[in-house]
C-alpha cells in the first residue's frame, strides 16, 4: 500500500527515499489530533421537516441531552429559522453543536416560498464565512463555523411517496448542503410498507435528479460499513426521550397498548445506524465535504457574480485587489456620469422654466401697456368732452350777461311798472 | 464512557451542557478524534526545512542525520574535493517522500549555499528573504484565486535552522544581523554546529552568551514567547528555551559501541554518539522538530507569518492602487 503510493508520487517529479531508522513523524497524526482537541470541535445540524415530525426529539436522542424549546404551534406565517448553540463535552472531546429548527415549514396554505428561508440562511453562514476569509486582518483559526454541515430532511410517513414540497425543497438545497434523507416516526409504518416506501423515495429522487449525501466509500477502513448503508438510505428513525424498563434494562423507547418501540433495537428502526453515520464515522468527512464542495461553489458563484475573474485575456492572474479597485473605479466612472446627466438635466428644466417665465412677463407688460394706452385715450375724451363743456358754459353765460344787460336797459325804460310789480308782489304776500 | 457532569439548568439563551449517567449514554462524539486521525493519515503531511550556514558546517549531513536518509543534495564520490563556491546566495530545493508506519510526509529540504562565504556579506540574507516571501506570495495568489484547489500545496519555509560555528566566543554580526531579520518571517531555531569541538564548559558559556545576545537584540526564535498558549505550554517551552541553541553533532555513519550499532563519529580519542544525550543535543532537536512541535511550527508559520505577510500585501497593493487614479486622468490628457 505504502510503496506504491510512493511510486505513484514519484511519477510527480519527487522520488521516495527510504528510512534507515525510526525518525518519529509518525507523532505527526497524534500532534495533529491534539491540537484539534484543545481547539475544540463544531457541528452545525439543520433539521427540515414539517411540524409535528419529532425533530427536536430525535435531536435530544442522538445527543442525549434534553435541549431547548416546547413544541411548536401550527399557524406560523412563514418559514423562520431557530437556531440553538449548545457545548457538550465526552471524554476530552469539546464539541459545540448548533442546532437549526426550521418554525413553520408546510403549514402555510400557499408553501411556494417555504424553501427560501431556508436557502437563505444557508447562504447567510457561507457569506459569513467568506467575509471572514476576505478580511484583511482575519482569525480563521479561532473563527466560529456557523456553516451547515449536514440537513437532516425528515419525511412524512405516509408510506406512498415524497410531497411535491419535499422534492423542491431537496432540489434545491442539494447543491448547497449535504442532505441526508429520514424517514420520521416511523413507527406508524410496518415493516413491508417500508421496504416499499424507501425504494420509492429513492427512486423518486433519482429520477428528479436529488443528490442526497453518500457516506465516503474511498477509505478502506471505513469503505464497507459506509456502502452497506448507502443502501440503507433513507433511515427509518424512531425518537424518543422517555425509557422504559425491558428486562432488567432501562431502555429508549415508546410504549404501546400493542408493544414497545425500542430506539436503538436495529430490528425496530434505523435509529442506531443514522447515529453511527452522522456521528460516529462521517462527522469529520460531513465538516470537509461542507467547506471543500459546498463552501468552494458558494464562493465560485459569489465572486464570479460581483465581476471577478481569475485570469485576463494575457492569462495574467488578476489580484482580487486589483479587480476590486477596477470594479470600484468603473462604479465611481458611472456614478459620475449618472451625476453629470442629472445636473444637464436640472439645468435644461431651469433654463426652460426661466424662458416660461420671461414670457410670461413679455405678456404682462404688454398687457400693462395697453391697458395705459387706453386709458390715455379715455382720458384724452373726457378732458375734449370737458373742454366743449367749458366751451358751451362760457358761450352760455356770454347770453346770459347779453339778455342780462338787454334786461337792465329795458328796466330802466320802464321802471315804475317793475316797483309796482314788485309792491303788488309784496301785498301778495 | 460516560458524559462529563455539570450541574446546571439550561439558560434561556439556549446553551446548556446536561448528561446521562449509564453506559448506553454514550453518543460518540469523541469518534471524531479517530475519523481525524484517519484523514490526516490518507492526506499526508508536508515539511519545508531549510537550513542556513556557511559552508563546510555540516549542515548536508544534519539533515541526513535527522531523517535517517540521503534527503540533502547528492554529494556523490566523484564530486570535486573544492566544490565551487557560488558568487551569490542560491536557494536549492529538494524534495522527497518519506513514510513511517503509515504516515506520508513530503519532506522538502532548502539548502543556500553560499551564504556567508564571500569576502563581502552584505544582502546575503536576501535571496533568502526574497525566497521565503515569495513561497509566501505562490500561496495567497493560491487562496485569492476563484477556482482554486481542494487542498492548496504548501511549500511554505515551516522553520529555518541557522548553523552558527563553534567559534566559542559571541555571535558574529553576520549572525545577529540574519536571525534579526528572519525572525520576524519565520520561525528560526539556531543550532550550533559541530559541537564536537567544545567542551561541557566551553558549550555551557557559548549557549549563555548567545542567549544573552538574542534577548539584547530582541531576536524571538522558536518556541516564541509570545505564542505559548496556556501555563502548560510556557512550562514546556521554557525547558526549551533554556536549551537553545542546540549544539550538535551530525554523522550518517554506524560504528559499533557496546555491541550496538549506532551513528556517530569516531576520534582517535573516543567515539562521540550522535544519539547520547550526553554527548551532544541532538536528540533534543530531532524531539523539537520533529516529535513534538512539528505541528506547532505550522501553525505558527500558517497562522502567524503568513497571515502577516498576507495583511502587508494587501495593505500594500491597497495604496498601490489608490495612488493610481490620480496618475490616468494626466496619462490621457497626453493621450
Amino acid at each position: 500500500m505504502a510503496s506504491t503510493e510512493i511510486a505513484r508520487q514519484a511519477g510527480e517529479g519527487v522520488r521516495g527515499v527510504p528510512l534507515a531508522g525510526h525518525v518519529g513523524f509518525d507523532s505527526m497524526p497524534d500532534q495533529l489530533v491534539n491540537k484539534s482537541v484543545n481547539r475544540g470541535f463544531c457541528f452545525n445540524i439543520l433539521c427540515v421537516g414539517e411540524t409535528g415530525l419529532g425533530k427536536s426529539t430525535l435531536m435530544d436522542t442522538l445527543f442525549n441531552t434534553k435541549f431547548e424549546g416546547e413544541p411548536t404551534q401550527h399557524n406560523q406565517p412563514g418559514v423562520t429559522l431557530k437556531s440553538y448553540t449548545y457545548e457538550l463535552q465526552e471524554s476530552n472531546v469539546r464539541l459545540k453543536l448548533t442546532v437549526v429548527n426550521t418554525v413553520g415549514f408546510g403549514d402555510q396554505i400557499n408553501k411556494e416560498d417555504s424553501y427560501k428561508s431556508i436557502v437563505e440562511f444557508i447562504d447567510a453562514q457561507f457569506e459569513a464565512y467568506l467575509q471572514e476569509e476576505l478580511k484583511i486582518k482575519r482569525t480563521l483559526h479561532s473563527y466560529h463555523d456557523t456553516r451547515i454541515h449536514a440537513c437532516l430532511y425528515f419525511i412524512a410517513p405516509t408510506g406512498h411517496s415524497l410531497k411535491s414540497l419535499d422534492l423542491v425543497t431537496m432540489k434545491k438545497l442539494d447543491s448547497k448542503v449535504n442532505i441526508i434523507p429520514i424517514i420520521a416516526k416511523s413507527d406508524a409504518i410496518s415493516k413491508s410498507e417500508l421496504a416499499k416506501f424507501k425504494i420509492k423515495i429513492t427512486s423518486e429522487l433519482v429520477s428528479n435528479g436529488v443528490q442526497i449525501y453518500q457516506f465516503p466509500t474511498d477509505d478502506e477502513s471505513v469503505a464497507e460499513i459506509n456502502s452497506t448503508m448507502n443502501s440503507h438510505l433513507p433511515f427509518a428513525v424512531v425518537g424518543s426521550t422517555e425509557e422504559v424498563k425491558i428486562g432488567n434494562k432501562m431502555v429508549k423507547a415508546r410504549q404501546y397498548p400493542w408493544g414497545t418501540v425500542q430506539v436503538e433495537n436495529e430490528n425496530h428502526c434505523d435509529f442506531v445506524k443514522l447515529r453511527e453515520m452522522l456521528i460516529r464515522v462521517n462527522m469529520e468527512d460531513l465538516r470537509e465535504q461542507t467547506h471543500t464542495r459546498h463552501y468552494e461553489l458558494y464562493r465560485r458563484c459569489k465572486l464570479e457574480e460581483m465581476g471577478f475573474k481569475d485570469t485576463d485575456p494575457d492569462s495574467k492572474p488578476f489580484s482580487l485587489q486589483e479587480t476590486y479597485e477596477a470594479k470600484r473605479n468603473e462604479f465611481m466612472g458611472e456614478l459620475q456620469k449618472k451625476e453629470e446627466e442629472m445636473r444637464q438635466m436640472f439645468v435644461q428644466r431651469v433654463k426652460e422654466k426661466e424662458a416660461e417665465l420671461k414670457e410670461a412677463e413679455k405678456e404682462l407688460h404688454e398687457k400693462f401697456d395697453r391697458l395705459k394706452k387706453l386709458h390715455q385715450d379715455e382720458k384724452k375724451k373726457l378732458e375734449e368732452k370737458k373742454k366743449s363743456l367749458d366751451d358751451e358754459v362760457n358761450i352760455f353765460k356770454q347770453k346770459k350777461t347779453a339778455a342780462e344787460l338787454l334786461l337792465n336797459q329795458a328796466q330802466q325804460a320802464g321802471g315804475s311798472t317793475t316797483l309796482k310789480r314788485d309792491k303788488e308782489r309784496k301785498n301778495f304776500f | 464512557m460516560s458524559e462529563s457532569a455539570k450541574p446546571h439548568h439550561p439558560s434561556p439563551q439556549g446553551k446548556g451542557e446536561k448528561t446521562h449517567g449509564g453506559d448506553f449514554s454514550y453518543v460518540g462524539i469523541d469518534a471524531i478524534l479517530e475519523q481525524m486521525r484517519r484523514k490526516a493519515m490518507k492526506q499526508g503531511f508536508e515539511l519545508n526545512l531549510m537550513v542556513v550556514g556557511q559552508s563546510g558546517l555540516g549542515k548536508s549531513t544534519l539533515m541526513n542525520t535527522l531523517f535517517k536518509s540521503k534527503v540533502s543534495r547528492n554529494k556523490s564520490v566523484q564530486s570535486d574535493p573544492e566544490e565551487r563556491i557560488p558568487k551569490t546566495v542560491e536557494i536549492k530545493s529538494i524534495s522527497h517522500d518519506v513514510e513511517e508506519k503509515g504516515v506520508r510526509m513530503k519532506l522538502t529540504v532548502i539548502d543556500t549555499p553560499g551564504f556567508g562565504d564571500q569576502i563581502n556579506n552584505e544582502n546575503c540574507w536576501q535571496p533568502i528573504m526574497k525566497f521565503i516571501n515569495d513561497q509566501y506570495e505562490v500561496y495567497l495568489q493560491e487562496e485569492i484565486n476563484i477556482n482554486r484547489k481542494k487542498r492548496i500545496p504548501d511549500s511554505r519555509v515551516h522553520c529555518c535552522i541557522y548553523f552558527i560555528p563553534p567559534t566559542g566566543h559571541c555571535l558574529r554580526p553576520l549572525d545577529v544581523e540574519f536571525m534579526s531579520r528572519l525572525s520576524k518571517v519565520v520561525n528560526i531555531v539556531p543550532v550550533i554546529a559541530k559541537a564536537d569541538t567544545l567542551t561541557l564548559e566551553e558549550r555551557g558559556s557559548f549557549k549563555q552568551t548567545i542567549r544573552e545576545e538574542l534577548r539584547a537584540n530582541g531576536i524571538d526564535v522558536y518556541p516564541q514567547k509570545e505564542f505559548d498558549e496556556d501555563a502548560e505550554d510556557r512550562m514546556i517551552n521554557d525547558k526549551i528555551r533554556e536549551m537553545i541553541p542546540f549544539a550538535v553533532v551530525g554523522s550518517d555513519q554506524e560504528y559499533q559501541v557496546n555491541g550496538k550499532r549506532i551513528l556517530g563519529r569516531k576520534t582517535k580519542w573516543g567515539t562521540i554518539e550522535v544519539e547520547n544525550v550526553a554527548h551532544c543535543e541532538f536528540a533534543y532537536l530531532r524531539d523539537l522538530l520533529i516529535r513534538t512541535h512539528m505541528q506547532n511550527i505550522k501553525d505558527i508559520t500558517g497562522s502567524i507569518h503568513y497571515e502577516t505577510y498576507r495583511v502587508r500585501r494587501l495593505n500594500e497593493s491597497n495604496a498601490h492602487l489608490i495612488s493610481q487614479p490620480s496618475d490616468h486622468p494626466a496619462g490621457s490628457l497626453l493621450q
